[in-house]
């Protein structure tokens, strides 16, 4: 799907990336970490045949870059940083869904799975909207296509924990017919969304390591927790999972997407001192 | 051409919403009425009064606001959206570079022309209430020299937008081509020629090759074939080119001019990086 042959790009004297190879099976499901400047945005950017680079790049055999048109149409992109545009949403959804021949009630469909309400914010500028709301929308964008591969760059940082567990059930049903690629500074924010991780240094892949892929993205987890004392911070946070407590507010019971679990056991590492029992069990339907 | 056209409209949109644009209408729909409510349609000045003595000053102004405002708001939006992720993202869609830079200079052009246009001919329909006799004539050449006018200093901005990586030096680049061209009007060019340092012909060649001086002589010479107002060089220029030939070529260099440099400018834009 993905073939990057010695890629190398530079800035002025500056080596971004240096002699990167990699290739990327249909299916797969990758993550791309690495500290910044280690020259992930980069070489996304070659992928998206934004920057000229030496080596080459391909995807199903075309080049992005002068192939631009019909590679693109199979790339479902969400960027790191969404782009401070005028326009309001209802255009850039139709823009979008008119370039890339997608249906725009498709994307409105998952902006609306993703908890955003599309028409009350339809006719607001794009620029005007929460950072999550500009990401579900990029996020709508992207997976509202037909879209064999998608580049994701950090795409739920700034979901709430419900989004995201709509956002990786929206992975998981494309999971058979698509191949992701998923960028992160932390392994733990896309560990369990990814069967691959590319971990990038310095403008080289320093590992390339497979995952084990026991829970699939859609998994859920039964969580119990006792708290030894009830706690504001600890309740306000709990609260933000949508978990509920008993009366005397010390057992918390709740769910957590499967994909989630680190970054869920990372937020309950600030309590620790204050639980007492803490269980995660996976929920069979 | 699907392609071309949406993004001409996404710039348009995009434009319309941005606020260097109600600045650049209000100054125009301004300076129309201000000059209404300051009677210039009764004043008298070297012969113009009515409607032709507005339109003379208005293009006047023009020519001295249009070619900064079109440099800087060009470069500072398009070198500002690079910077800000807009390319990056917009880029990422099945968008044909050819189809994006002119579809994004269709777009602008339109926004750029239209307020200019639009408050001229808000003074012509005034004019016609009030009952002044229009000028026709003038009306159709001047609307036909802001659109060259624009299209030329439109065609510089995305050239320099294409060139610099980042707003502060492509701003910087702009202010200093207009400055460049502000320095070559007739004023310096006599004061040159008069020192006797330079060829004639080379001081009739900056002239001529100056969009700012091709239209400041063009409107002028509108009003006065005799070049009473106007410096030596504008009438050694006429001299050669004689009035008709001068208008054409005022409206034809330029507008080439521009094309030339949007032509440039995608050229670098489509061989360099996009974001």
């Amino acid at each position: 799907m993905i073939r990057c042959a010695n890629l190398a790009k530079s800035f002025r004297r500056t080596r971004v990336l240096d002699g990167v190879n990699l290739d990327v099976a249909f299916g797969e499901r990758l993550a791309l970490i690495g500290s910044n400047g280690a020259g992930k945005t980069t070489l996304i950017r070659c992928l998206l045949g934004e920057y000229i680079h030496d080596g080459t790049v391909t995807i199903d055999g075309r080049s992005p870059r002068t192939e631009r048109t019909a590679v693109l149409g199979a790339i479902g992109f969400v960027p790191q940083l969404p782009p401070p545009l005028k326009m309001p949403v209802g255009q850039l959804i139709e823009f979008s869904a008119s370039l890339s021949n997608a249906d725009p009630q498709q994307i409105d469909r998952i902006a609306e799975r993703l908890g955003l309400p599309i028409d009350a914010v339809r006719s607001r500028p794009f620029s005007r909207l929460s950072g999550g709301m500009k990401q579900k929308i990029l996020i709508a964008i992207a997976l509202g296509r037909d879209a064999k591969l998608l580049i994701l760059d950090e795409p739920a940082a700034n979901l709430d924990p419900a989004a995201r567990r709509i956002f990786f059930d929206l992975l998981a049903e494309r999971q058979r017919d698509t191949t992701m690629l998923i960028s992160s500074h932390r392994i733990d924010e896309v560990a369990a969304l990814v069967n691959r991780v590319i971990e990038m240094d310095l403008g080289r892949i320093v590992l390339d390591d497979k995952v084990a892929d026991d829970v699939s993205l859609s998994g859920r987890f039964a969580c119990r927790l006792v708290a030894r004392r009830a706690d504001a911070a600890l309740a306000r946070s709990l609260e933000a999972w949508h978990f509920s407590a008993d009366a005397a507010g010390l057992v918390w019971n709740g769910e957590v997407a499967g994909p989630d679990r680190l970054r869920f056991i990372g937020v309950l590492s600030r309590y620790v001192a204050l639980i007492d029992d803490l269980s995660l069990r996976e929920v069979t339907d | 051409m699907k392609q071309l056209w949406l993004t001409a409209r996404l710039d348009i949109v995009e434009s319309l919403r941005a606020r260097w644009f109600l600045i650049y209408t209000g100054v125009f729909g301004g300076i129309v009425a201000l000059l209404f409510v300051f009677g210039l349609t009764e004043s008298r000045v070297l012969g113009f009064i009515g409607l032709s003595r507005l339109l003379v000053t208005y293009i006047q102004l023009t020519l001295a606001i249009l070619p900064i405002f079109v440099l800087i708001t060009t470069v500072r939006s398009v070198a500002g959206d690079r910077e800000a992720g807009v390319f990056e993202y917009l880029l990422s869609l099945p968008v044909g570079l050819g189809a994006w830079f002119w579809g994004k200079i269709i777009g602008r052009y339109l926004v750029v022309f239209a307020p200019v246009f639009l408050a001229m001919l808000a003074a012509v329909l005034v004019g016609l209430l009030k009952g002044i006799e229009i000028p026709w004539g003038v009306f159709a050449y001047y609307t036909a020299l802001i659109a060259a006018m624009a299209a030329c200093f439109l065609g510089l901005g995305m050239l320099i937008s294409s060139i610099a990586r980042t707003t502060d030096m492509a701003q910087g680049m702009a202010f200093m081509t207009w400055l460049t061209l502000l320095l070559f009007l007739d004023l310096i060019l006599l004061g040159v020629m008069i020192q006797g340092r330079i060829a004639p012909e080379i001081a009739i060649g900056i002239a001529l090759a100056n969009p700012l001086q091709v239209f400041r002589t063009a409107a002028l010479a509108l009003f006065d074939p005799q070049l009473i107002v106007l410096g030596p060089a504008a009438w050694v220029i006429l001299d050669n080119f004689g009035a008709t030939g001068y208008r054409i070529f005022a409206l034809v260099y330029p507008a080439l001019l521009g094309l030339l440099a949007a032509g440039l400018g995608y050229f670098i834009f489509r061989r360099g990086d996009l974001p």
